[in-house]
């Protein structure tokens, strides 16, 4: 894929140099231009909305006002906020690494090509992605039942007694799970065609010099996955950040172990919809999003810091 | 159109006039109608809606309401009724107030249950129904869901349902055991301990907290932790009878005696067929789910009095049940009540019987057809003898807090701890008491303990 | 990683002469021996991802009943597989082909309509330089970390205002954005079209959209098969937006209406009907799956291409 075609031959001008991109003007918009259109109304301008919703407050007494920011000032305050951050940056810390790191590995068998039945894993461990998180959470939530589920059955048929998966210790590891299973395959499948595309050559040179596979995997085809490595990490975090589907729909499994403000996310939603404090919700939502943008960033220029 | 305008003036009923511009179908009209719902509106009217006909559209999640919908359009042939499930419980009052905030998507007539109904009387998000005459059906219904749809001195919808309190019981695992149906809930706690004893597999009942079954208990003890009086709320769940629910709930926390397995989820299911979960106090409205959930047990299970708390005069509690309410946003006000009238008070009323739900008119209630049918689920018991019984013996003066939904739905953030922790029932209650305080309080009511 | 080298080979390899060695190694590396213990431990791998799976179809073969009474990953006496798909198709009129439908109808419009923008955008990102390019980029990636519902109530408040909410466009029009969709093709677009090729394209006074859809976008097949499958995953998946957009079960995806079928259980009187949920959960993934199978060669490549870019 590397290999650009050679420059055509166009009789009495020079080809240019491929690597680079035309001068400057306008006509980039024409391609970019549907799309930011698109992308202006379903994000930017509830993103602005939000802003501006995030200004005032509505009570259920005593109608609208405009109050600054005085809802930023709440949220730095509101002890459920910080304990939802504190349960996702704890997810993030565990389950993401974990997550890429099981990923990597498969990716990394799959390249070796020293797999019976190659094909079959692939598209067998890419499975799951395929599965709406809807339809994960509930089929899970069915398995972790200890008294009539998978986990109940597993604890008569061995006589053990496994912990329930849904307690208020163990609920975060579950819904790790769920998500962990969702996404190994995909991220996997981003790390396998990353490495598939490093040029053999490479390989050869190294094994000639008998470099062992070990030393293949860490000084060659890791670093070489390096670009892929940070995107997956990025929306990884972001993913994590935005922990909702599975949390609320095992929530009605587990009311007393899933809090209303148990992610960031969840906690918005129960303020807007339920609470209906839209005005203190979008405040909470644009925090969360500026603490995102953030630690994405920083993941991002700690990756590329590291590449050169 | 000019025609009907003129006509409708002429009438002199702001909501006549309404309905016809929305008739129609000239959205033009929307909007200067919002001094309209106060008027008088008379049967008249109502009955001139009707024949002019049209369409509204109603949220609820009623499975009896279909048929009651198909008759009530046969009579009427000039009305369209667009019957909508916008969801169940929660997701129906988020759809509900989003259309609300919205300004735009609103039903004519929305299903509230009767917690929840104070909170959307005092938006003003549905219309007080003392306009059209309400007051005049107050012999009608039972007192209790009667009480439970008046809110700021009005009307706010007509009762639909009502869910007085029962016990259900697998009498299979009770004499099995030879345990006694418990009469109190001193005698439950035996119970409790008995059934658990023979069979560590058997619970007396489950729960992993529930605001509704919590604050029904509650009622019945005569506790009244809520006190509404326009925007000025009390909230005080340290009331004699908070406390003896607490107590007595939290000698089955300790002892582990309480499935814990939440309600209506799929291992609910399978605990109350496989004979695991022993009874269930709920409201009436109970049998249809047993029969079309639980059929495998069908005979098995038996209705008994809600245990008291003392001796004497035997106390019930509503669970449950709903009305249905005119939004203020509806431009078809005397179409919407016709249909209200025809589901709630008149025809409607026998057929949702019919179809197993559970009626708040009074007349229905003491009729002998009703008392007198026998459950084969229950083994040919009459189980209306005893839900009716119940209705009469519903304690007066509850009230639900104006921002019940909210409240009942962070009941697990805190009063559900003390089923995970150890935290005391007690404890939880007061947290719920302060979370709900807090709230109130920056929703800007006036709120003390 | 634990995989073995094998000494010998490498020994064996230095020691012939250059001619062979080559030969050898390239076998070493393309075809290279396979190994048992490295396939168990993928394996395990494999079966973690395949046990759920596993599980799904095993209790769509269960009767309500059997559901609650009989081993998890294990069939039941009474195989019903046949009824339980004969039943979720019927149940109340037939719905679930309604939301298989408006599902196909989301996906073809939403997915379809976002693979173009993407590809659009993709190769403006790629090969033009335009001004306001780096603020695109900045604005495209701070959006993307906001989170979704603190756009559902604006978005939903805004959508009601033009009378949007509750037909398939509030569905449909947010589904139209997909920032991965647009990196991708921006990374593919990259690398599939030699700038070379533009640059003669336009000498020879070809103009932008005909050079784009005459020259560019046969070169950019395998990449928009890829963004073509992940966006109808997205929104084959997609259920908060819906959630919060549609009222009408006529127009709600598959993800919704599993979603109600199951909280129909939670109603007094109505029906629990768990075996049609998850029935109507392995009818619902069948497809993409199928969707991903038959396409696997065009989105492997593309995903490749894509990967390049660091």
């Amino acid at each position: 894929m590397t290999t650009a075609s050679p420059p055509p031959a166009v009789p009495g001008i020079s080809p240019l140099p491929a690597a680079r991109v035309r001068k400057r003007s306008w006509s980039g918009w024409l391609f970019i231009g549907p799309f930011m259109a698109v992308f202006a109304i379903v994000f930017i301008a509830p993103i602005a909305y939000s802003i501006w919703l995030s200004f005032f407050r509505n009570q259920l007494v005593g109608g609208n006002s405009f109050v600054g920011l005085a809802n930023y000032a709440q949220a730095l305050q509101d002890s459920q906020f910080w304990s939802s951050l504190f349960r996702v940056t704890l997810f993030l810390a565990v389950q993401v690494p974990v997550m890429l790191l099981i990923a990597l590995l498969a990716a990394l068998a799959l390249d070796s090509g020293r797999l019976y039945g190659k094909s079959f894993f692939r598209i067998s461990i890419f499975l799951p992605y395929a599965v709406p998180a809807v339809v994960a959470s509930l089929m899970w939530g069915f398995m972790y039942g200890t008294r009539f589920g998978l986990v109940g059955n597993i604890n008569d048929a061995l006589g053990i007694n496994l912990p329930n998966p849904l307690s208020p210790d163990l609920i975060l590891a579950s819904i790790g799970n769920i998500v962990t299973w969702e996404f190994i395959g995909y991220n996997m499948l981003i790390f396998y065609s990353a490495l598939s595309v490093i040029p053999k050559s490479i390989y050869e040179a190294a094994e000639i010099d008998g470099a062992s596979q070990l030393r293949l995997v860490t000084a060659i085809k890791v670093p070489a996955i390096r670009g892929a490595l940070v995107v997956a990490t990025i929306f990884s975090v972001i993913g994590s950040f935005q922990l909702f589907n599975e949390p609320s729909i095992l929530q009605s499994l587990a009311p007393n172990s899933i809090s209303t403000y148990f992610t960031p996310n969840l906690y918005a939603y129960s303020l807007s919809f339920s609470g209906q404090q839209y005005n203190y919700s979008a405040t909470v939502a644009i925090i969360m999003g500026v603490i995102t943008m953030v630690i994405a960033y920083a993941v991002q220029l700690r990756g590329m810091r590291k590449e050169s | 159109m000019k025609n009907t305008i003129s006509l409708a003036v002429l009438r002199g009923s702001a909501i006549a006039l309404t309905a016809a511009l929305a008739l129609t179908a000239c959205g033009g009209g929307a909007g200067d109608n919002a001094g309209a719902a106060n008027e008088e509106v008379s049967a008249e009217d109502v009955q001139a809606a009707l024949e002019e006909g049209g369409d509204i559209t109603i949220w609820s999640w009623e499975p009896t309401l279909d048929e009651v919908v198909e008759s009530f359009e046969a009579e009427h042939p000039n009305v369209n009724v667009n019957l909508v499930n916008a969801g169940t419980g929660n997701d129906h009052y988020v759809a509900l107030q989003n259309a609300v905030a919205a300004g735009s998507g609103v039903p004519d007539v929305v299903q509230l249950e009767y917690f929840s109904l104070p909170q959307f009387a005092l938006a003003e998000s549905v219309r007080d129904l003392s306009a059209y005459g309400a007051g005049d059906l107050q012999d009608t219904y039972n007192p209790g869901p009667w009480n439970s749809v008046q809110a700021n001195g009005g009307i706010y919808g007509l009762p639909m349902d009502s869910g007085p309190m029962a016990l259900y019981y697998n009498k299979e695992i009770f004499d099995k055991y030879g345990v006694e149906v418990p009469a109190t809930w001193d005698e439950y706690v035996e119970a409790a301990r008995a059934l658990h004893e023979a069979d560590p597999s058997v619970y007396i009942a489950n729960d992993t907290g529930d605001a509704g079954l919590a604050t029904s208990l509650i009622w019945q003890a005569g506790g009244q932790p809520y006190k509404v009086d326009g925007t000025d709320v009390t909230v005080n769940f340290t009331d004699e009878g908070s406390t003896k629910f607490a107590e007595t709930w939290q000698q089955l926390l300790d002892e582990d005696l309480l499935a814990p397995i939440t309600s209506w989820g799929d291992e609910w299911y399978q605990g109350l067929g496989n004979g695991t979960i022993a009874t269930l106090a709920t409201g009436a409205w109970m049998p249809a789910t047993f029969s079309s959930g639980v059929a495998a047990t069908a005979g098995k299970w038996r209705v008994a009095p809600l245990p008291q708390w003392q001796e004497g005069e035997p106390t019930s509690a509503e669970n449950g049940g709903s009305a249905l309410s005119i939004t203020s946003a509806s431009e078809k006000g005397a179409l919407a009540y016709a249909f209200l009238e025809y589901a709630n008070v008149g025809d409607g009323v026998q057929i949702r019987v019919d179809n197993g739900a559970f009626p708040a008119t009074a007349a229905t209630l003491e009729s002998e057809d009703f008392l007198s049918d026998e459950f084969e689920y229950f083994g040919g018991q009459k189980a209306n003898e005893v839900f009716a019984e119940s209705a009469k013996s519903v304690p007066e003066g509850w009230s639900y807090l104006p921002f019940q939904a909210y409240a009942n739905g962070i009941y697990n953030d805190t009063a559900g701890q003390a089923y995970v922790s150890d935290t005391t029932l007690k404890d939880g209650l007061e947290g719920w008491q302060e979370a709900s305080i807090k709230y109130g309080s920056e929703q800007g009511f006036t709120v003390s303990k | 990683m634990s995989v073995a080298v094998d000494p010998a080979r490498s020994r064996n390899q230095k020691a012939k002469s250059p001619n062979i060695r080559m030969k050898s190694t390239r076998r070493g590396v393309d075809n290279p021996k396979r190994n048992v213990l490295l396939t168990i431990l993928t394996g395990v791998v494999l079966l973690y991802s395949l046990v759920p799976l596993l599980w799904l179809v095993i209790n769509s073969s269960k009767t309500q009943d059997d559901l609650f009474s009989s081993f998890g990953l294990w069939f039941s006496d009474e195989f019903a597989l046949f009824s339980n798909i004969a039943d979720t198709l019927t149940y109340d009129d037939g719905i679930f082909v309604r939301w298989l439908l408006n599902t196909v109808l989301y996906v073809v419009l939403g997915a379809g309509g976002a693979t173009f923008l993407a590809v659009l955008g993709g190769y403006a990102l790629a090969k033009f330089n335009f001004p306001g390019k780096k603020a695109v980029f900045a604005v495209i990636i701070g959006a993307v970390a906001v989170p979704g519902t603190a756009l559902a109530v604006p978005t939903f408040l805004m959508f009601s205002e033009i009378g949007l909410t509750n037909t398939p466009w509030a569905v449909i029009i947010p589904s139209l954005i997909s920032p991965f969709g647009l990196y991708l093709m921006w990374t593919f677009a990259t690398e599939a079209i030699p700038t070379e090729l533009l640059e003669s394209a336009r000498m020879d006074g070809a103009g932008e959209f005909r050079t784009f859809f005459r020259i560019c976008l046969p070169l950019l097949g395998p990449g928009i098969v890829t963004v073509l499958l992940f966006t109808m995953v997205a929104t084959w998946n997609n259920y908060f937006l819906p959630l919060i957009m549609l009222k009408n079960p006529d127009w709600y995806p598959l993800t919704l209406g599993l979603n109600a079928w199951n909280g129909q259980a939670s109603t007094a009187g109505g029906e629990a009907i768990f075996n049609l949920v998850i029935t109507g959960s392995l009818l619902t993934i069948l497809p993409l799956i199928a969707a991903f199978l038959l396409l696997q060669r065009y989105w492997q490549s593309g995903l490749s291409a894509g990967a390049v870019k660091e």
